[in-house]
């Protein structure tokens, strides 16, 4: 909403400065979100004269002028409008000057080489109006002497724009504005006595509002204004319209506007000879079209509220106007209409039609609905000021009464809420000043609601207003008390924030990407979840939910890789989609590495990254966060997106109830598509949700601690077993054998080639024996060994190596 | 006597001869073996006449000290010089760059919410979530803002299906409805979160950061609001002051709402927060609308109390001077590495926010 503070002093007498008014709108509630000087500047667009006009000597269309500013040199400007010619009075703008409508600002500059010493300017340079077809011609005898003169009156208004809130439509006019400013304190509101139309004639063209289901028109208002002459508007007007940044159109359709941001009453202006046989408000019907007044055609729905005639669709009643029946300069007579839609209608029928204009905002927001009278009475009586005219009376149809609205207010509730205590005196006087009306009632008060206040309907509203008028800087600041009474964080949420930082603090760069993701990349990581389209994306390429992360950390480490870095590590934490619904989602750790490790290291030898990195980094991680690693199970079943042979499962236990990460490098297909450069990719998936979350606390994690004393011995064993059976598995077999006396295995090789026999493999092994109640003797561990060479052998196929 | 300082005086010279350790621990054995001289000294104490036996084991007990001294004292020497004839050898050029290592980084917006958490945890508020996807009913209609409410165009919402019934949040403030569904009051919670609206453009994502807060109880009123973001806003900023405006505002799931506006200046090219004649909007807060208590089956007589959402990328931006809200989702890897946070830098209460 924007204003000035001259159109403001039309509704308000103050004392207050501009700078200090505008604090306190923002103060009680209406931001200022911008203050402009308009005017600044504008004092040197000055009236001129065309003197001579030459062809220009490079240019065909363009024209030398030499122009009479009022100073005693003529200026050269070279100029391209059509219209430029000898005599003719238009609008100069010197080099320094600032064009309203583009905001450059204007240079000594060589057109074609010839210099140009500013500029003469169209009506849409100016922003005075849409016509840009040629330079302003200004009527000789009107400005033969005020030549060298500023065109634009002097004003030292700002332009303040307003950001108002949806529920405060009473302020969409400067009256609003003034009221709420009057009441907390900053002013005295003028009391505007609004003429009445005084008039004998009927309204002759007939107005009916059809009693149909959704019917969006409650209440129509109208009069016939006969034999006007539409004209260009009084100066008074434009200055106020150009004043808010507005164009003045015509006469009619100016004053329309003015009483529109005056007080907030759309109206419309209808040519009458326009209409045929009547009008009827009514909802249309499926298909039915016509042309607005932004000079599109609009097909429409069934049961949008129209205004018709005898011929079809006049307009969208409180959106837009149809050209059928608008006002013109030539309009002789005309229908005014001021109206009340209902907010609801309105909204659906803009956003079915995707349309927005002015109106519509004003409507769908709420328009007093006692307003009609008082908006066709101050419009009327201007166009006959200004058109001349004959006006008719007033009628009005309606298909509903308004009802007020009275609420009862028991005045210590304000305290309960704000904090605060403001005196009953001043309660009443804010209350009054806002335009309610008011009974005590024992402890309560009747409040009687304004008529342009829609958004008040409840005790806390008043406590709204109280509280916004007297003052926001009366709350009292209570300091919070430092007390605890629950768990800040759930155990799902230490685990997480304990995954995150474990995996960063393993290498990985922590990003944060978007939710949705483009399907291309998507579909390469989706493994057998279904697609989850976005039905309004910003862009195809935002299109789906992800289900993975890997879509988007792949698409950025490309990126990354593209912008020459090639050693990498990053990582997300966040929600992976598995369905549409609430809750369909799951947490999921994702994370990236690509190229080598010791990468030109005079000292370690290079290497690419493998699937050991990404294995690590998960059991690491899960070890970190409390899981017992003596329980893992681990197999090679992955999703497709992993390389077949090079990538792992893992469970937290051997029930394999569900997969608690995949790790591995990238499917090489997936790779190559995707296009991406780097000596190897691989990645790693931690699924939170299928964590079963450690139930030990620290303090109960630590048990008793006992240890072996007695000398424990090492022995290596070296299986020769076929190339499928895992290390996995002899490691089983040898767990199994004693868990008293084998306190650790370790894998330490593993060896095909030369001297074992094709599709089989050497795997060697490291077993710590040691017990807990006494020093192993040479038998005992002779026995020890056997059995374990034994069960392995059984269990696995294997062959010790001799 | 004379065959112990025979012994003695001959190995003594002995001694001062240049050996290897080899040769001093053949004397050694020569001397304090199973058989050595000395040793068969000792043994032969017993058949010393009565008289003379004590001052002869004296003597011996002298000169075995002595000698043992004076070999350990060899040996010593002998295995210092080795030492310092390797280290000698073994200069290396420590200007050579160590083994390589890489550092991991917390992302600033993960950081901010960790020291949010920290600061409301102080206070007594715990963390709560919700899911991205949402129903209409909770992101908008419970919300007190109804399907013909203009208030809804300001929230460009990303819809997934045709009938608009599921969606991806506009806001965390769903989560105050599930969360007062799911329990009983007082409610003292925070709510941090993904949020999404289709506009994007240099100021806004497709995707942002938002922390919900919501206090309920039997008499929370506005100036426990304004001293719970007060206190917040200082916590955050760590600044001893700070200027801060709340001004009237319009949310339709909080009567009265305000905006909060806090001062800061430009100085250097630098924001300085807390002080100066400008005003920046941070966050939008007020007291739960009845209407939203209502749909959640709380009481509005007997309950009531606050809620706020504060832009938490925003606040990331203000705090540590990141000018590009869009550079947050952009996975730079220069960017994540400048702004980025060390894992081990975990914000908690007793050791403060930052270092």
């Amino acid at each position: 909403m924007k204003i000035t503070f001259d159109w403001l002093k039309d509704h308000l007498n103050t004392n207050l400065k501009e700078e200090k008014l505008l604090e306190q709108l923002t103060n009680v509630g209406l931001e200022v979100e911008s203050i402009e000087n308009l005017s600044s500047g504008l004092d040197l667009f000055k009236v001129a004269k065309i003197i001579k006009t030459e062809k220009h000597p490079n240019a065909d269309r363009l024209k030398v002028c030499d122009v009479d500013i009022g100073e005693i040199e003529l200026k050269k400007v070279v100029c391209g409008a059509p219209n430029a010619k000898e005599g003719l009075i238009t609008i100069y703008a010197p080099p320094g000057a600032i064009v309203p409508k583009s905001k450059v600002k204007l240079v000594v500059t060589k057109i074609r080489n010839v210099t140009s010493y500013g500029m003469l300017c169209s009506e849409s340079e100016l922003n005075l109006s849409d016509e840009s077809e040629g330079i302003i011609e200004l009527k000789t005898s009107k400005y033969q002497k005020s030549i060298g003169k500023s065109y634009f009156s002097k004003s030292n208004s700002n332009l303040i724009d307003l950001s108002i809130t949806p529920n405060r439509p009473d302020c969409l006019g400067v009256r609003g504005i003034a009221r709420d400013l009057a009441a907390a304190g900053f002013g005295k509101m003028k009391d505007i006595k609004q003429k009445k139309i005084n008039s004998k004639t009927k309204q002759s063209i007939k107005v009916k509002i059809n009693k149909e289901k959704g019917q969006g028109c409650l209440s129509f208002g109208s009069c016939l204004i006969a034999n006007v002459k539409n004209t260009e508007s009084p100066k008074w007007l434009k200055d106020k319209l150009v004043s808010i940044g507005q164009k003045p159109i015509s006469a009619i359709v100016d004053i329309t506007n003015y009483v529109m941001l005056d007080i907030n009453r759309p109206l419309h202006a209808y040519d009458a000879d326009k209409i045929d046989r009547g009008i009827t408000v009514r909802n249309s019907k499926y298909g039915e079209e016509f042309t607005a007044l932004d000079n599109k055609n609009y097909k429409l729905d069934e049961g949008m509220c129209v205004i018709s005639d005898n011929k079809g669709v006049l307009g969208l009643g409180g959106i837009i106007g149809g050209t059928r029946s608008g006002t013109e300069f030539n309009t002789k007579n005309i229908l005014l209409e001021s109206a009340y839609f209902d907010p609801r209608s309105i909204r659906s029928t803009s956003k079915k039609l995707n349309l927005d204009t002015d109106a519509k905002f004003r409507f769908e927001r709420g328009i007093d609905p006692l307003s009609i009278e008082s908006g066709l009475n101050k419009a009327a009586l201007l166009i006959k000021e200004i058109c001349g005219g004959e006006i008719s009376k007033i009628d009005i149809q309606k298909i509903e009464t308004y009802k007020i609205k009275i609420i009862k207010f028991d005045p210590n509730l304000f305290k309960k809420i704000t904090g605060f205590k403001i005196s009953n005196k001043e309660m009443l006087k804010i209350l009054e000043d806002l335009g309610f009306k008011i009974k005590k009632e024992n402890k309560y008060l009747k409040l009687t609601i304004p008529s342009w206040r829609p958004d008040i309907s409840q005790e806390i509203d008043i406590i709204e207003e109280l509280v916004r008028i007297s003052g926001y800087d009366k709350i009292k600041t209570i300091d919070p008390i430092k007390e605890r009474t629950k768990s800040t964080l759930t155990k799902f949420q230490k685990l997480f924030h304990f995954l995150q930082r474990a995996i960063a603090s393993k290498g990985y760069l922590e990003a944060i990407t978007w939710s949705f993701t483009d399907s291309n990349y998507n579909d390469h990581f989706r493994g057998t979840n279904k697609e989850i389209k976005i039905v309004n994306p910003i862009s195809s390429e935002l299109g789906v939910l992800r289900n993975s992360i890997f879509s988007n950390l792949i698409m950025y480490m490309n990126k990354n890789l593209d912008r020459g870095f090639k050693d990498l590590s990053i990582f997300e934490i966040g929600p992976i989609f598995t369905g549409s619904n609430p809750g369909e989602q799951n947490i999921v750790v994702c994370g990236l590495s690509a190229g080598k490790k010791s990468r030109l290291s005079w000292i370690d030898e290079e290497r690419n990254v493998d699937v050991f990195d990404a294995k690590k980094d998960v059991i690491q991680t899960l070890i970190e966060a409390g899981f017992n690693s003596d329980k893992f199970f681990i197999d090679s079943e992955t999703p497709n997106y992993y390389h077949p042979g090079k990538s792992g499962r893992l469970f937290l236990n051997r029930g394999k109830e569900q997969v608690a990460a995949y790790f591995g490098e990238i499917h090489p297909n997936i790779l190559k598509k995707i296009d991406i450069k780097s000596e190897s990719i691989v990645g790693f998936e931690i699924f939170l949700d299928n964590l079963k979350l450690p139930n030990k606390t620290l303090n109960n994690q630590k048990t008793k601690f006992t240890f072996s004393d007695y000398q424990k011995s090492e022995r290596d064993f070296a299986f020769i077993v076929n190339k499928d059976v895992n290390a996995q598995e002899l490691i089983n077999a040898i767990s199994s054998v004693d868990q008293n006396l084998i306190s650790n295995i370790k894998v330490f090789d593993v060896y095909e080639g030369e001297n074992i026999p094709e599709n089989q493999k050497s795997i060697a092994i490291s077993v710590t024996i040691q017990s807990q109640e006494k020093t192993l003797n040479d038998s005992d561990l002779d026995n020890i060994n056997n059995l374990i060479i034994k069960t392995v052998e059984n269990k696995t196929g294997a062959k010790i190596r001799s | 006597m004379s065959d112990i300082k025979n012994i003695r005086d001959q190995f003594i010279s002995k001694l001062n001869n240049n050996l290897s350790i080899d040769e001093i621990n053949n004397i050694k054995t020569e001397l304090f073996g199973k058989n050595g001289l000395i040793s068969l000294q000792f043994k032969n104490i017993s058949s010393i006449v009565e008289d003379d036996r004590k001052k002869f084991a004296s003597d011996l007990n002298k000169i075995k000290d002595e000698l043992q001294n004076l070999i350990i004292d060899k040996i010593n020497k002998i295995e210092l010089t080795k030492i310092n004839e390797k280290l000698e050898k073994e200069k290396t050029d420590v200007t050579l760059p160590e083994r390589s290592f890489v550092r991991g980084k917390i992302h600033p917006v993960s950081q901010t919410i960790d020291e949010i958490s920290s600061i409301f945890s102080e206070i007594g508020f715990s963390v709560e979530e919700g899911p991205d996807v949402e129903n209409e009913y909770n992101n908008f209609t419970a919300l007190n803002t109804p399907d013909n409410h203009p208030a809804r165009d300001m929230h460009d919402t990303f819809y997934l299906d045709e009938t608009k019934e599921t969606l991806l949040r506009t806001h965390t403030s769903p989560v105050q409805i599930r969360t007062m569904l799911k329990d009983k009051p007082p409610f003292k919670i925070i709510a941090p979160g993904r949020t999404y609206r289709s506009d994007s453009d240099q100021t806004h994502a497709p995707m942002f950061h938002q922390v919900e807060g919501l206090c309920i109880d039997k008499d929370i009123n506005m100036g426990h609001l304004k001293g719970c973001l007060n206190y917040f806003i200082k916590e955050f900023f760590e600044v001893e002051k700070i200027k801060m405006r709340f001004r009237p505002s319009h949310f339709p799931f909080t009567e009265p709402s305000a905006e909060v506006d806090i001062g800061y200046e430009i100085k250097d090219g630098k924001i300085i927060i807390g002080e100066g004649n400008q005003w920046l909007e941070i966050l939008g807060c007020g007291m739960v609308h009845p209407n939203v208590l209502k749909n959640v089956k709380v009481d509005p007589s007997k309950f009531q109390g606050y809620a706020f959402g504060i832009g938490i990328d925003r606040l990331a931006m203000l705090k540590y001077g990141i000018n590009d809200l869009r550079s947050f989702f952009d996975c730079d890897y220069r960017w994540l590495n400048h702004f980025g946070f060390d894992p081990l830098d975990v914000p908690t209460n007793y050791r403060g926010l930052s270092r």
